[in-house]
């Protein structure tokens, strides 16, 4: 059972902000989680923003007593029960890393000094875990970039980038569910849609969720996009 | 039913927005000045969270295709009934026909149409409120039909019109908090931020303003965290970004203020060139 020392803040009229020691870690993830689960059991709030160590629990009123509520909350910590482990899934992403979709990958594969293949082999490689869904709707943070592959964000950053684009941000690495403005670097498409309002969990994956992405052929890309166009493409995950 | 003859600049029917969907990155959306819409919802005897048209900046012009009551809050541009000027922050009555438009800006510069019942337009996540990649529309456009759900609400209230507080649109003081990085400014910073007139820059809009001055900034970033509607951030470059009602869930930038919730209402009613400063509580 890991007991980090919290740190407890006022943020504004309503919020209260956890802090936990920064840094990004797995084992942190899980204390928060572990505690988020803890205080959504005793509190009825309004919301609660995790972050990489942090979490926001925000107030449905104004807090007047704030130090009784963070005493609240110390003692919760103190006692909860700890590392019961989350439900957690994992899920299986499919990826075309064509250069139809990987508009960046040569610059970047000039620059490292890698293959195209090497950086698809290290970029499928590894296992990623859902820190948190932040930046816009259904932008999964994703931590666990193999670091021969951590590339700085591009200076200028693209007015537009496509839906469904696969990018690597320092050493971070993340999928845009929509069309926005953004600095990573593309290396890749994914026909999957992450941010689908219609459905009854707009997004499928959840903070403490895990991923790995798949290479799949452009012909693939194509008709994975349309089963997912007729809502027939199941999602490979493993629970 | 309402028809959008001209939606001016950018309208949008807005609530009090999606609170409760961080956990999918879904920012609050939300009426920027949700003070003038209470206000509006209330003299109708609505429900406070009833949806209304927001206007940034005037210009628009409505055709009434029923006879509806209404109360125009916020932003005052000198409101015309059939070309007959009409008080703001009042309950008014429109014949089936009528035609509301606006006209000179007098205060502030988001203008609030509340409608008996409130506006009637699809629900997402718990609210109507216009964003884009959640509500189908996120724009008034010419020609748009909007429904109401005047139906459902009988007007028993007894006021039918309030004097409102006219500091809400002339004051320039914005009260916030210490934001959770403040202490982490050095005591010549804290005496500017809190002693400084800062000007909005021509960079404000409902997702965040951007201050134009330069602020010393010596903080590193923070590991992505929580941020909310009125935290103000300050970037790498030394600029301050109060972030507002369309702002992401989370940011990696300092937060050094925490607007109060008057603060933001107060703040959404200004525009480019305004002055403000902050007062701590």
């Amino acid at each position: 059972m890991h007991n980090f020392k919290l740190s407890y803040k006022l943020f504004g009229e309503r919020a209260i902000l956890i802090e936990w020691p920064s840094e990004i870690s797995e084992i942190i993830l899980t204390d928060i989680l572990d505690f988020k689960n803890e205080i959504e059991n005793q509190l009825k709030l309004k919301d609660c923003i995790v972050g990489y160590n942090s979490i926001v629990l925000v107030y449905d009123f104004v807090i007047v007593n704030s130090i009784t509520k963070i005493d609240f909350l110390k003692e919760l910590y103190q006692n909860k029960k700890g590392l019961q482990k989350q439900k957690s899934t994992h899920w299986k992403i499919p990826v075309c890393y064509d250069a139809t979709f990987g508009i960046d990958l040569e610059d970047i594969s000039k620059e490292l000094e890698l293959s195209s293949e090497e950086i698809i082999y290290f970029h499928t490689k590894a296992a990623y875990t859902v820190y948190f869904i932040g930046f816009l709707p259904g932008f999964l943070y994703l931590g666990g970039l193999h670091e021969q592959i951590a590339i700085p964000r591009k200076a200028t950053p693209r007015l537009i980038v496509p839906k469904g684009s696969v990018a690597i941000g320092g050493n971070q690495t993340g999928i845009y569910p929509n069309e926005s403005s953004g600095g990573w670097n593309i290396i890749g498409n994914s026909p999957m849609s992450f941010f689908d309002i219609q459905n009854q969990y707009p997004c499928f994956a959840k903070t403490g969720d895990t991923i790995t992405f798949e290479s799949v052929s452009l012909e693939e890309f194509i008709s994975i996009k349309n089963q997912v166009k007729s809502n027939s493409y199941q999602i490979q995950k493993i629970q | 039913m309402i028809t959008v003859l001209n939606p001016g600049i950018y309208s949008t029917i807005q609530d009090l927005g999606r609170p409760s969907f961080a956990n999918i990155g879904v920012p609050i959306s939300g009426a920027m000045d949700s003070y003038s819409v209470k206000i509006g919802n209330q003299l109708l005897n609505n429900n406070l969270k009833d949806a209304v048209i927001e206007i940034t900046f005037g210009g628009c012009k409505f055709k009434f295709e029923e006879a509806l009551k209404i109360c125009v809050t916020g932003a005052n541009f000198s409101p015309t009934i059939d070309d007959k000027e009409v008080q703001m922050n009042s309950v008014l009555e429109v014949k089936k026909g009528g035609i509301l438009s606006f006209g000179k800006r007098i205060t502030g510069i988001r203008t609030y149409v509340c409608i008996q019942g409130g506006v009637s337009s699809e629900v997402l996540l718990n609210s109507k409120s216009f964003y884009k990649g959640i509500t189908t529309s996120y724009i008034l456009k010419k020609g748009d039909q909007l429904k109401t759900d005047s139906a459902k609400s009988v007007n028993k209230s007894t006021l039918s019109k309030i004097k409102i507080d006219e500091h809400h649109f002339k004051t320039t003081f914005i009260k916030c908090f210490k934001g959770p990085e403040f202490e982490l400014l050095s005591k010549d910073q804290k005496e500017q931020l809190i002693g400084t007139q800062f000007t909005i820059s021509n960079d404000n809009n409902r997702v965040g303003y951007r201050l134009e001055e330069i602020f010393e900034n010596q903080l590193n970033p923070i590991l992505t965290s929580g941020v909310l509607p009125g935290t103000a951030q300050i970037t790498p470059s030394g600029k301050i970004i109060v972030l507002m009602r369309d702002c992401q869930v989370t940011g990696g930038y300092p937060r050094i203020l925490q607007l109060t919730e008057e603060g933001i209402n107060i703040l959404a009613q200004k525009t480019t060139n305004d002055t403000i400063q902050f007062v701590l509580q």
